[in-house]
């Protein structure tokens, strides 16, 4: 039996900065996993999957994480992707002190 | 050390100004990242969690100043101002830009650097020995071998497609500092009956997810036949090494499936017909690449009495000061295990200052070590206490060499996009925590190693304490492994059982130290010998109070 399908976002890396991005609304891409879309439908993520595959000169290896909704817009549920959304624990870069980001 | 010629020259420069070709047609569309990929690979470029990394090659870690300060710069001009040195003696710059990069690599290329072969299945950087040409106990520099194949291995074309990576390492002295015994293939060098030098051939050595420790191929192979017989083992591989099974294609499965003997049979076969081809290098060339590695111009000079009323610096003398192979000369091994501080990395300012060192004080001579350390390796002994104050102003006089903080660490989840856990912040709880009960020195020589994933950058297999990360139904999980060890008397260490959850980890590690301070017979005896005379059970007994009530119960 197929898994139940879990919310998820759908996630790559920027082509020059490397920096994690997330696919929005409005079908561009923030650094900022709280504004990314959250996709319950399992065919609707699996199109904006297939669409990104296509669009390679903007960014690099997109996939689908699952995520939750939270207050503020999606948040990660994998310890990975937290640490996505923040950057390194031992110095303060990354996301943490580019995106004035709220910790999630 | 060794100088470019222009061929050298030539064909990094070229490998440059095509990465930049590359670059610009994977920016413009032109190149898709399937293709691309490889590309960037060849050239050291990976994609990690956070940004591009640059792996730079720093052969058989051998550094002057005036390549160590470019890395500064490079750090300043395109990274966020600092290095991180790693267990293959290579430099990693975190946060470059896909842009940048051609120009970081023709800034390498001025001082004869390169990213060439620091990633892909090819023959990568050889390693060295850390204190190659100035250990009291060398029988010859291995370095002038270690060139000689960094040669014969770039851009080899037979061997530019391997069914896996292929990594060499080499010592010249029969203490192992170079982990020989854990590489596809080890080189220490002997000498026969004659006196003559030559090399132990290990092969089939690795850690990883199949840890294996490496089998004596050849016992004594004379140093004229060292590349044919290297290309008979390469030759074999690259034939029937397993391409099927990325996790079954390294040559240690390869030795491990087909046994030692047939191994044997295979290569030596191979070896006659390579050996009757091989057109042997021109004896200028060795001449050359030896002259380039000549013993640097020691000074006879007094030695003078050390400042014995400076704590720090006698604490210092104890620990970081290895034997030179000359009484009045002494090896230097900074520390960048700061306590607290995530081990390897280096920033700019600390990186000139240790060119500024080097060239003042330690003949123009930098290396990397793998245990993550940089070394001074000529240093008359009269200068030991001014380097000691430089380095103590730039935080760079930790005092722990081959202690319990001198811990290796690979960047983990941190950075990387293949970890399964971090590793840094264990590093630096478990250095901070130990510091502050002031234990460190009676605990005396301990090698813990962090890996943050099952491929084992960070050598947990062979650490006297490994740790491996590892994600368990959501959470970073830890392993414990001990008995491991490095050197020539390598083991790979034993599992002690279910892993720890971060909180929960440094409380166990300290029950397993507090245990060996109990166990031992004397201050003498380090924690890997306690262990190979006790074996695992109290240890884990230490490590697993709450099992050992149960069962008793």
């Amino acid at each position: 039996m197929a898994r139940e399908f879990t919310p998820k976002v759908l996630t790559a890396n920027h082509l020059l900065e490397g920096d994690a991005i997330y696919r929005d609304g409005s079908g561009g891409w923030s650094r900022n996993h709280q504004e990314a879309k959250l996709f319950t439908d399992q065919r609707e993520a699996e199109a904006a999957l297939v669409a990104a595959l296509a669009e390679p000169g903007t960014i690099v290896g997109p996939y689908l994480a699952d995520a939750k909704a939270g207050p503020n817009g999606p948040l990660p549920v994998h310890f990975r992707e937290a640490f996505r959304t923040r950057g390194p624990s031992n110095y303060n870069h990354g996301k943490q002190v580019e995106l004035n980001h709220v910790s999630v | 050390m060794y100088q470019y010629n222009e061929f050298d020259e030539a064909f990094v420069r070229d490998r440059v100004e095509t990465f930049r070709g590359q670059v610009a047609r994977r920016i413009d569309g032109s190149l898709t990242e399937d293709e691309f990929k490889p590309l960037r690979l060849m050239n050291g470029l990976y994609l990690q969690l956070h940004a591009y990394m640059l792996r730079v090659a720093v052969p058989y870690g051998t550094l002057n100043p005036v390549q160590m300060r470019k890395l500064a710069d490079i750090a300043d001009t395109y990274d966020k101002g600092y290095g991180h040195f790693t267990t293959r003696q290579n430099i990693q710059f975190n946060w470059p830009k896909l842009q940048d990069v051609p120009d970081i690599l023709s800034d390498l290329a001025d001082v004869e650097m390169h990213a060439i072969q620091t990633s892909g299945n090819c023959i990568r950087n050889v390693t060295a020995d850390h204190f190659a040409g100035a250990a009291a106990d060398e029988i010859e520099d291995p370095r002038p071998t270690a060139e000689l194949l960094r040669q014969w291995s770039t851009d080899h074309p037979e061997f530019a497609y391997l069914p896996r990576k292929f990594k060499i390492a080499i010592t010249g002295a029969p203490n192992d500092r170079a982990v020989t015994k854990a590489h596809d293939i080890g080189l220490r060098m002997q000498r026969d009956a004659q006196g003559n030098p030559g090399y132990e051939v290990i092969i089939g050595g690795g850690l990883g997810r199949t840890p294996m420790i490496g089998k004596v191929l050849r016992a004594f192979l004379p140093k004229a036949d060292l590349l044919p017989y290297l290309e008979a083992i390469l030759h074999v591989y690259n034939l029937h090494g397993r391409r099927d099974n990325k996790y079954k294609a390294r040559i240690k499965i390869l030795v491990h499936e087909t046994g030692l003997e047939a191994i044997r049979e295979q290569v030596e076969a191979q070896f006659l017909l390579q050996r009757a081809a091989f057109e042997p290098v021109a004896e200028q060339v060795i001449a050359n690449i030896e002259a380039a590695f000549a013993p640097p111009a020691y000074v006879s000079r007094p030695i003078g009495g050390d400042d014995a009323s400076d704590a720090g610096f006698r604490s210092w003398m104890d620990t970081n000061i290895a034997d030179h192979k000359r009484d009045d000369y002494a090896i230097v091994s900074i520390s960048l295990k700061p306590i607290g501080g995530t081990p390897g990395d280096a920033s700019s300012e600390q990186m000139r200052v240790m060119a500024d060192l080097a060239e003042r004080y330690g003949h123009s001579e930098l290396r990397v070590s793998h245990e993550q350390n940089i070394i001074l390796p000529h240093v008359h002994r009269a200068d030991l206490a001014l380097i000691y104050a430089a380095l103590k102003a730039v935080g760079l006089a930790t005092a722990n060499i081959g202690l319990l903080s001198d811990m290796i660490a690979c960047p983990g989840m941190d950075y990387c996009a293949l970890a399964t856990a971090r590793s840094i912040p264990i590093a630096q709880e478990i250095s901070t925590h130990f510091d502050a009960l002031k234990i460190e020195r009676d605990v005396g020589p301990l090698k813990i190693k962090i890996s943050g994933c099952i491929n084992a950058c960070g050598h947990h297999h062979v650490g006297h304490i490994g740790i491996l990360g590892l994600n368990r139904a959501g959470v970073e999980n830890y392993q414990i492994t001990l008995g491991g060890d490095g050197t020539e008397t390598a083991a790979v260490g034993e599992r002690a059982g279910p892993g720890f959850a971060a909180d929960d980890l440094i409380p166990a590690i300290e029950r397993l130290i507090e245990a060996y301070l109990e166990l031992r017979e004397a201050p003498e005896e380090t924690f890997l010998d306690a262990y190979r005379r006790l074996g695992q059970a109290p240890f884990k007994a230490a490590l697993y109070p709450d099992q050992v009530t149960r069962n008793a119960a």
